[in-house]
């Protein structure tokens, strides 16, 4: 079982970071909006987990990403920030709930799920073009492509989580 | 001590946290000077291996189309061939020659980002070093940042960090080519062209003598649009470039024979300061 479970996340690893560089990155759509769906990575990681392991995990999540997209260390240092505010997040959205042993997000209601990918996409995103960027001048075009994008990701997210949501127990 | 260490149980996820943005900052900040990170780059092994195989697919989408810009860019030489712009084959000998041109191809580009890269599938291998010029058949790309065996990152044009040397076309007024209105793929700026240089909208703008990367006259672009800047004494010229930045296929890197002597030089004459 735990072999099971852990040989799904590193196949999740890989084939996201895939989608991402090979797929995702190259949408260019209205020019610049390439959604950061590897974020989903964390969005579908099991609650129940060593939390030393997932920040480790997700800082080399965001790395790979980063070497293939060229973008210095901007995906790393994003992601391992969310990663660090999952829980916090969580506790925002699902209450004291997620704490059970019996959670699981699709037990949780659609309006949870949603709030739960918005905040990690909003943050995500905020810390990305924030470090992309990098000059307080341009904080209105920070503001623009976090929500221009965000909503990219977002919908796309969603469209992700439900499509695959029945396979995932 | 006891207390201490009770203190980094108790914080240790957010120490590691701490730490691993702290590395990732480093990572960013150290090449916001002047190079991209050594380490983190595209050129290596693996990533290469992976875009060269996604390239191989999608690369046959765009055949008819590569074939008509080769046609294109043959026809133009031919044209120059037969009015005799160029000097005849007898004439050209291994002393004479300054630049070496290597071809390649774009395995990954981006043009989205504040600094952008395009990965190509030529390396080490092929004598590509740091700092050689990439061009297209239309005009300038970028410049060689990193190596590996068998692929290079390239700087394009459309980075906040690119800074490169360009003129207006026939006459010697040089000015710099940045890229500053970073979410306009198709434009670059250019700067430092004193006021009273007379311009036109739709004047060609090529790459200057100043550069030991480029070749003087390589097409960039046509001017769209200028202004004054803060100064009053500088224009503020806006580039349209040539190059359609998201459609690259087929590259040309220049090797400048003499770049080293150049830079020796260069650096022998600022020594003496």
């Amino acid at each position: 079982m735990i072999n099971n479970t852990s040989f799904l996340l590193v196949l999740r690893f890989i084939l996201l970071v895939l989608l991402q560089v090979l797929v995702f990155n190259k949408l260019n759509f209205f020019g610049y909006i390439n959604p950061l769906v590897y974020i989903l990575y964390l969005y579908w990681y099991p609650i129940k987990q060593n939390r030393t392991t997932f920040i480790i995990l997700c800082f080399f999540l965001g790395l790979c990403v980063d070497i293939f997209s060229d973008t210095l260390a901007i995906n790393a240092a994003a992601t391992v920030t969310i990663a660090y505010l999952r829980p916090t997040i969580m506790h925002f959205v699902f209450g004291v709930n997620y704490e059970f042993q019996s959670f699981k997000l699709n037990n949780s209601t659609k309006a949870q799920q949603f709030t739960f990918l918005a905040l990690l996409i909003i943050i995500h995103h905020l810390v990305y073009f924030t470090l992309e960027i990098f000059s307080f001048s341009n904080s209105l075009l920070i503001l623009q492509k976090t929500i221009i994008v965000g909503i990219a990701t977002l919908i796309l997210g969603m469209l992700f989580s439900t499509l695959f949501s029945s396979k995932k127990e | 001590m006891q207390q201490i260490i009770n203190f980094l149980i108790r914080y240790k996820i957010f120490l590691l946290y701490l730490f691993l943005l702290l590395i990732s900052c480093i990572f960013t900040f150290q090449s916001h000077s002047y190079h991209q990170s050594k380490f983190l780059n595209s050129s290596n092994y693996i990533t290469g291996s992976i875009y060269t195989f996604s390239d191989n697919i999608t690369s046959y989408f765009g055949l008819r189309e590569e074939n008509e810009k080769l046609v294109e860019e043959n026809k133009r030489l031919r044209d120059k061939l037969f009015n005799n712009l160029v000097l005849s084959p007898s004439l050209i000998d291994s002393t004479s020659v300054n630049y070496e041109v290597i071809r390649g191809r774009v395995i990954n580009n981006s043009y989205a980002d504040q600094r952008n890269y395009i990965t190509i599938n030529k390396g080490e291998s092929d004598s590509i070093v740091q700092d050689m010029g990439v061009i297209t058949d239309k005009g300038i790309l970028g410049i060689v940042e990193n190596t590996s065996d068998n692929f290079s990152t390239v700087q394009s044009i459309l980075s906040d960090k690119s800074n490169i040397n360009a003129k207006i076309k026939n006459s010697n007024h040089f000015g710099s080519l940045v890229w500053e209105n970073t979410t306009d793929y198709n434009v670059v700026q250019l700067i430092d062209i004193p006021r009273l240089v007379p311009l036109t909208i739709g004047d060609t703008i090529v790459t200057g003598a100043m550069s030991s990367i480029f070749p003087e006259n390589i097409p960039i672009g046509t001017i769209k649009r200028f202004d004054l800047d803060n100064s009053k004494s500088f224009y503020f010229i806006d580039v349209e470039l040539f190059n359609d930045m998201t459609n690259i296929g087929t590259i040309y890197i220049i090797k400048n024979l003499n770049r080293k002597e150049v830079l020796e030089l260069e650096a022998e004459t600022e020594a003496n300061d």
